[in-house]
This record gives C-alpha cells, sequence and structure tokens, in this order.
C-alpha cells in the first residue's frame, strides 16, 4: 500500500502546508475533517427540521411545495433548503478528503482498524441519507434517481414485484410512496447518527466540533452560496416523459451514470467489491504487532496521569491488586494500545535522574523502554562535540531523525514525541549532555498519535502534569513541529538553534559534566539492556 | 503571514470551496437518454398457469387431512414460464420465455425491458403464451402508435383488464 499512500501523504502535506499558512495549524480544515463532517451533519439536521416544516408528502404536493419555499419563501425556506443541500455535500467531500488522509497516513491499520471499519457503512448510509432527499423533491432529478435506483435493486431477486414498476406511470404512483420515502429520509440519517457514535467509540476525546473560527467560517460560507446560488428544481416530475438530461449532484449520484454503460449485476459487484476491499484495507497487510504498554505495579501510584494522556483509551484505573498504599493502578487493554508511548512520557517516575535505583517507570514499552532511551542518550552525547552540542529529539512518524545528525548534534527517535517525559530535557541540561534540546514531531494538528504535539507544548509551558520543571532554561529548548515536505526548513531552524545557543553564556562545567555522566553511563552500561 | 492577508487567504479558500459545490451539485449535465428517441418500457408481472392441472381429492383423502387443513382440490405449486413478444413494426423487441420466480416456482414472471426507438408512428404487436399450448397465443394485441421524442410508453398487462395494456 505505500506506493499508493506516500504519494497521496506528500500532496496532502504539501496543501497542508499551505493551508498551515492561511489558517493556522488550529482552524486548518484539514485537521478538522471529521469534526467538519459532524458541523455539515448538524447544518443538514437543522435545516432539515425547517424544510420538513413546509414540505408536503404527495405526489404533485411535494414539488409544489419545494417550490414554495424556494421562491415564495426564498428568504428562509429557500435559504435553508440550500443550506441542506450544500451541507449534505460538504458531508460527502470532508467524508472522502477524511478517509484518504487517514489511508495515506497510515492511521486506519493495527489497533485503529475498528474505527476504519465502521466508517464504511458511514459511507453508504450517508449517500442512501442524500439519496433518498433528491427523490422527494420529486422533479426531474428525483424522477430519474427513483428510476435508476429502483431498476437497480430490481436486480436483488428479493422483490415480489419489481419496485421500478411503481414509477411507470402517473397513475400508478401512490401518495403513500412519498410518505415512505420520507420516513426513510428521516430513519436512514438516524442510523447514521448511531453509527457515527460507534465509530468514534475507541477513539479518546474525538474532535467533534472544529475550532469556533473555522465553523464560523463554514458557516457563513454556505449561507452566502446558498443566497446568490440558491439550490433549485429541475421541472416537475412527468412519469410520461423520460428525463433524458438531468443536472446531477455529482457528490451523491456520480455512479450513476455506470447504471446506463454497465449492467445492474456489474454495479452490484464494484459497489460490493468496494464495500469489501475497503472493510478488509487494515489487514492488507496486516501491520506489524508491537508490544503494548506494560504497568510496573511497584512504581504506579495510580496516579491517572498515563490513563488521561492516552489517545485511544487503551489505559483504564481500576481497584487495586496489590498491598500498596493507593487506591487504585493502570490498567492496559493490549486491544487497544498501539504503543506510542505517550503513557510513558506522562508517568511521573519517568525519571532519567533515578540512579538509586533502576530506571523502571510506573508504565512503559517493553520493546522501547525509558531505560534504554537514557543509556542511549548517554552514549551518544560520549562523543566529543564542537563548540555547541544539541540533543533531537524526534518521533517515528515525523522527519526521520537519523538523517539530522552531524557534529554537535545529537538525534534520538521516540515513537511519539510525547513519549518524552520532559524530566529527560531537564536530564540533559542539568547534567551537561548538550547545550540545548531541540524537539521535532509531527506537524501540529496532524500529530500521528493525536495529543503527542498538544501534550508536549502543554508540559513544557506547565499547562499539564508532568510539568517541565521551572529551572529548565527555556531559551536553550526549541521546537519544530513538521512533515516531510518541512525537512529543509528543520535542518535551517536546528542550525539557528545551535548558532542562537552559541550566543548565550558559556554554561561553566557542562563539557566536564557531560564526560563524567558519560563516564558513569559507560560503567552502568550492562544494567541498561 | 500578516492578519489581513491570513483572512484574505481564508476567504479565497472558502471562496473556492463554494465554487465547488455550486458547480458539482448540479453540474455538468447528464444525458441519461437520447432526447431525440422515445422509450417503451415492457413491464408486466404475470403469474402464467399451473404446470399440473388441480386434481380433486377423494373423500378418504379429504378426511386424512388435518380438520383444519382440509380442501376438496390438491394443485401442485409450480407454475408455467410466460412467452411474450413485442414487436415494433418488423423490428422483435422481446420474444422469449420468462419463468416463474420463487425457489419453488410458483410465483409470477416478472418482466422489466426497456427499448430506445425512433419517434414517430409504430405498429405495435403485443403476444403472450401463458398455457401449456405449444402453437398461437392466449393474448393478442395490436395497435398503431405514435411516439413523440422523450415519451415513456409502458406496456403492461391485467388479466383483469382484459390483457395488455398501454400506459
Amino acid at each position: 500500500m505505500t506506493f499508493l499512500q506516500r504519494p497521496l501523504r506528500l500532496g496532502f502535506q504539501w496543501v497542508e502546508g499551505w493551508f498551515d499558512l492561511i489558517f493556522g495549524p488550529a482552524w486548518n480544515p484539514f485537521y478538522n475533517l471529521g469534526a467538519l463532517g459532524f458541523f455539515y451533519f448538524w447544518i443538514v439536521a437543522v435545516s432539515g427540521v425547517y424544510v420538513y416544516i413546509l414540505f408536503d408528502t404527495g405526489t404533485t404536493q411535494a414539488y409544489d411545495s419545494v417550490e414554495y419555499m424556494t421562491h415564495e419563501q426564498w428568504y428562509l425556506g429557500g435559504v435553508m433548503r440550500s443550506l441542506h443541500r450544500y451541507a449534505s455535500d460538504g458531508m460527502v467531500l470532508m467524508m472522502v478528503v477524511h478517509m484518504l488522509r487517514e489511508f495515506s497516513l497510515d492511521r486506519y491499520r493495527g489497533k485503529r482498524w475498528f474505527t476504519w471499519v465502521t466508517g464504511v457503512p458511514i459511507v453508504w448510509l450517508t449517500l442512501a441519507a442524500g439519496i433518498t432527499g433528491y427523490w422527494m423533491v420529486w422533479d426531474k432529478l428525483a424522477q430519474y434517481v427513483a428510476i435508476v435506483s429502483t431498476e437497480w435493486l430490481d436486480w436483488l431477486p428479493i422483490f415480489g414485484e419489481p419496485i421500478a414498476r411503481n414509477f411507470l406511470a402517473p397513475s400508478i404512483l401512490d401518495d403513500r410512496f412519498f410518505t415512505l420515502l420520507t420516513f426513510m429520509h428521516i430513519a436512514v440519517p438516524l442510523v447514521l447518527v448511531i453509527v457515527l457514535w460507534i465509530h468514534l467509540q475507541r477513539v479518546s476525546r474525538p474532535k467533534v466540533n472544529p475550532a469556533r473560527g473555522l465553523a464560523v467560517g463554514t458557516f457563513a460560507m454556505l449561507v452566502v452560496l446558498s443566497l446568490f446560488e440558491p439550490a433549485e428544481s429541475q421541472g416537475p416530475a412527468d412519469l410520461a416523459t423520460v428525463p433524458a438530461v438531468v443536472g446531477l449532484d455529482w457528490f451523491y449520484l456520480a455512479a450513476y451514470p455506470l447504471l446506463d454503460i454497465w449492467t445492474r449485476g456489474t454495479v452490484w459487484a464494484l459497489v460490493s467489491g468496494l464495500t469489501l476491499m475497503l472493510a478488509v484495507l487494515p489487514w492488507i497487510p496486516p501491520m506489524r504487532r508491537t508490544k503494548s504498554a506494560e504497568v510496573d505495579l511497584d512504581n504506579c501510584n495510580g496516579c491517572e496521569r498515563c490513563a488521561d494522556d492516552c489517545p485511544y483509551n487503551a489505559i483504564t484505573m481500576q481497584p487495586r491488586t496489590d498491598a500498596l498504599p493507593f487506591s487504585q493502578e493502570a490498567a492496559v487493554d493490549p486491544s487497544l494500545c498501539v504503543s506510542c508511548g505517550i503513557c510513558a512520557g506522562a508517568c511521573p517516575t519517568s525519571t532519567p535522574f533515578r540512579r538509586a535505583s533502576d530506571l523502571v517507570p510506573g508504565i512503559d514499552l517493553p520493546d522501547r523502554s525509558l531505560v534504554a532511551l537514557r543509556a542511549e542518550l548517554e552514549r551518544k552525547t560520549q562523543a566529543p562535540a564542537g563548540e555547541v552540542r544539541v540533543v533531537v529529539f524526534g518521533c517515528d512518524k515525523g522527519i526521520a531523525t537519523s538523517g539530522l545528525e552531524a557534529q554537535g548534534i545529537v538525534a534520538l527517535s521516540l515513537p511519539c514525541i510525547a513519549a518524552l517525559p520532559p524530566s529527560f530535557i531537564d536530564f540533559v541540561l542539568s547534567r551537561g549532555l548538550a547545550d540545548g534540546v531541540f524537539l521535532t514531531g509531527c506537524r501540529e494538528g496532524e500529530c500521528f498519535h493525536r495529543f503527542g504535539v498538544a501534550w508536549t507544548e502543554d508540559r513544557l509551558a506547565r499547562r499539564r502534569d508532568p510539568y517541565l520543571r521551572n529551572r529548565v532554561p527555556r531559551e536553550r529548548i526549541e521546537k519544530f513541529w513538521a512533515a516531510s515536505p518541512d525537512r529543509r526548513q528543520l535542518d535551517k531552524a536546528i542550525v539557528a538553534f545551535a548558532a542562537r545557543l552559541k550566543a548565550l553564556p558559556h554554561r561553566g562545567g557542562t563539557v566536564a559534566a557531560g564526560a563524567a555522566i558519560a563516564q558513569v553511563a559507560q560503567q552502568r552500561a550492562p544494567n541498561h539492556g | 503571514m500578516a492578519r489581513a492577508l491570513r483572512y484574505f487567504g481564508q476567504a479565497v479558500v472558502y471562496l473556492g470551496i463554494a465554487l465547488v459545490f455550486a458547480t458539482f451539485s448540479k453540474s455538468p449535465s447528464y444525458v441519461h437518454f437520447p432526447p431525440d428517441q422515445a422509450l417503451i418500457k415492457v413491464s408486466l408481472v404475470h403469474s402464467a398457469q399451473r404446470r399440473e392441472a388441480c386434481r380433486r381429492l377423494s373423500a378418504k383423502e379429504i378426511a386424512e387431512l388435518a380438520p383444519n387443513m382440509r380442501k376438496s382440490l390438491s394443485c401442485a405449486r409450480e407454475r408455467l414460464p410466460t412467452w411474450l413478444e413485442v414487436l415494433l413494426d418488423d423490428r422483435v423487441l422481446v420474444r422469449k420465455a420468462f419463468p416463474p420466480t420463487g425457489l419453488s416456482e410458483d410465483g409470477p414472471a416478472r418482466i422489466y425491458e426497456r427499448f430506445e426507438v425512433t419517434p414517430g408512428s409504430h405498429s405495435l404487436t403485443l403476444r403472450m403464451r401463458d398455457t401449456d399450448r405449444t402453437e398461437g397465443f392466449d393474448y393478442e394485441f395490436q395497435e398503431v402508435v405514435e411516439l413523440r421524442p422523450q415519451q415513456n410508453l409502458v406496456v403492461d398487462f391485467r388479466t383483469e383488464s382484459g390483457g395488455f395494456i398501454l400506459r
């Protein structure tokens, strides 16, 4: 899948970079796709309630009532109808881009399969809701949609009498059919809400509301569009004639022309095949399993920080199972844990200063432990540096740290930047292992593990536990959140940071202390595994 | 980037999205059917005669049935296929047998076919055979029809109405 993901990802990152400049990370629509989808849904729901008040079910009444709201009550009914249509189109647009983006970022496999798979019925439910809506207007487009849809459904051998026969001639069509249609157009979105709720069950702190500025801008755009280009009908349906030319809503009806080219069976095969392919995509190929985070009860005091920071709801607090005098302990659900290490970064016992006892935090990743990180840090900072030494902490999902190392620059990678306990920064600077610490990870707002960048920013700014200690000189810390296209800017930022460090007052004893620590580290190396 | 420039950029993006919505929510138009053609839709649901004639049960056979299920006739479920012919002038639109539906072949034959035809005056001939006869037809209908461009002419069938119906 990499051959598909890589170009898509680069494309997204390139566009998102521009949107970051225009909107800023908080308002960037690409970082709010799911939330924008919800926002459009609520606009559709509210405008739909108003449209329903004016709507009349019946073969002639339906069209007339829609015409009334469009032309006679254009200032409210017409705007509501247009909002209903354009927000529905927005839902489809957000859904498709959201899906492509999650695919390109590889955020659909492994433990994330559940969210992806539950997203598949959302696609079809959204389309079904929109298509039944187009049907209700009972204009020429509705006639086309009704006939083509029912002819397609009739291919399935489950209907006693072809349902397309309901649309053979004007005398056959029954008013009650519109009542049924109205029921479907309301019932399908209600089912959609339930599936959306299920979709978010494994997502911690799901973002269901876009940033306020983005919401205001989006709504204003829809209102202006509704006023200047109101949604209109395409002439009353007439079953005695064939709707030869129709203006399709390509967001919902893009596949309909296929039914004129291919057989209905072929289109069923395409739809079924596509659904199946999307449903099994998380296992093509299966994601390499990594060991889940493990709790060490001797070092866990049940402070809840790990559970609070976990982006995947993989950690819960449960009553204590040992004799220690704490009320609860952390428990990891391996089926939800993606081994991002954010829990270890949040644990107050994850302090590299510990020398009297082994560095065993209350929660840690068995394959990428903090004791191994400390050992790597100490080993890498042994080498002689130039005028200044910078330690770069990066993440596996951002720009590869391996290419960042140079004279005086030591780079270490973590599963996520928030897997770095703030005490490590203190450790580097107070022990003189380097003159400055540079943090890099995914772009702000598009963190692979969702909250890595946000939690790191909050910890450094002392807004979120565990705090970075006050004694740590902030001028010796730099951050740069970047994606692949930002590599050059990242290099420049590191060089500029090193230059700035040179200008700072010399930190007495840095090199000597560093060497001393390195010596200790060398002696302790066998214990660090 | 200056705040004003950022807002301008956002306005441009919103304008672009609005244009995408305004454009693709109704265009480009799609030609579903050639505007200079007419359509004949042959759609009928018809139960042909049973494959075997019903047999009258003897008094003994009726007595052997459960009291609430007693009936005088025993009928096999299977039905015959429905043979249909539709001709427009000399052009054969349909000439084939449509099998009964249902797992036991006891349901009606379902027919739904569409034909693009040139508008104008045409002789439409409809024939159906729904019994076990091997020659001739049980229902026949012929009429000269005048078709307009984009007209939707429906061929239906109702036994209770005497046979074929044009809508």
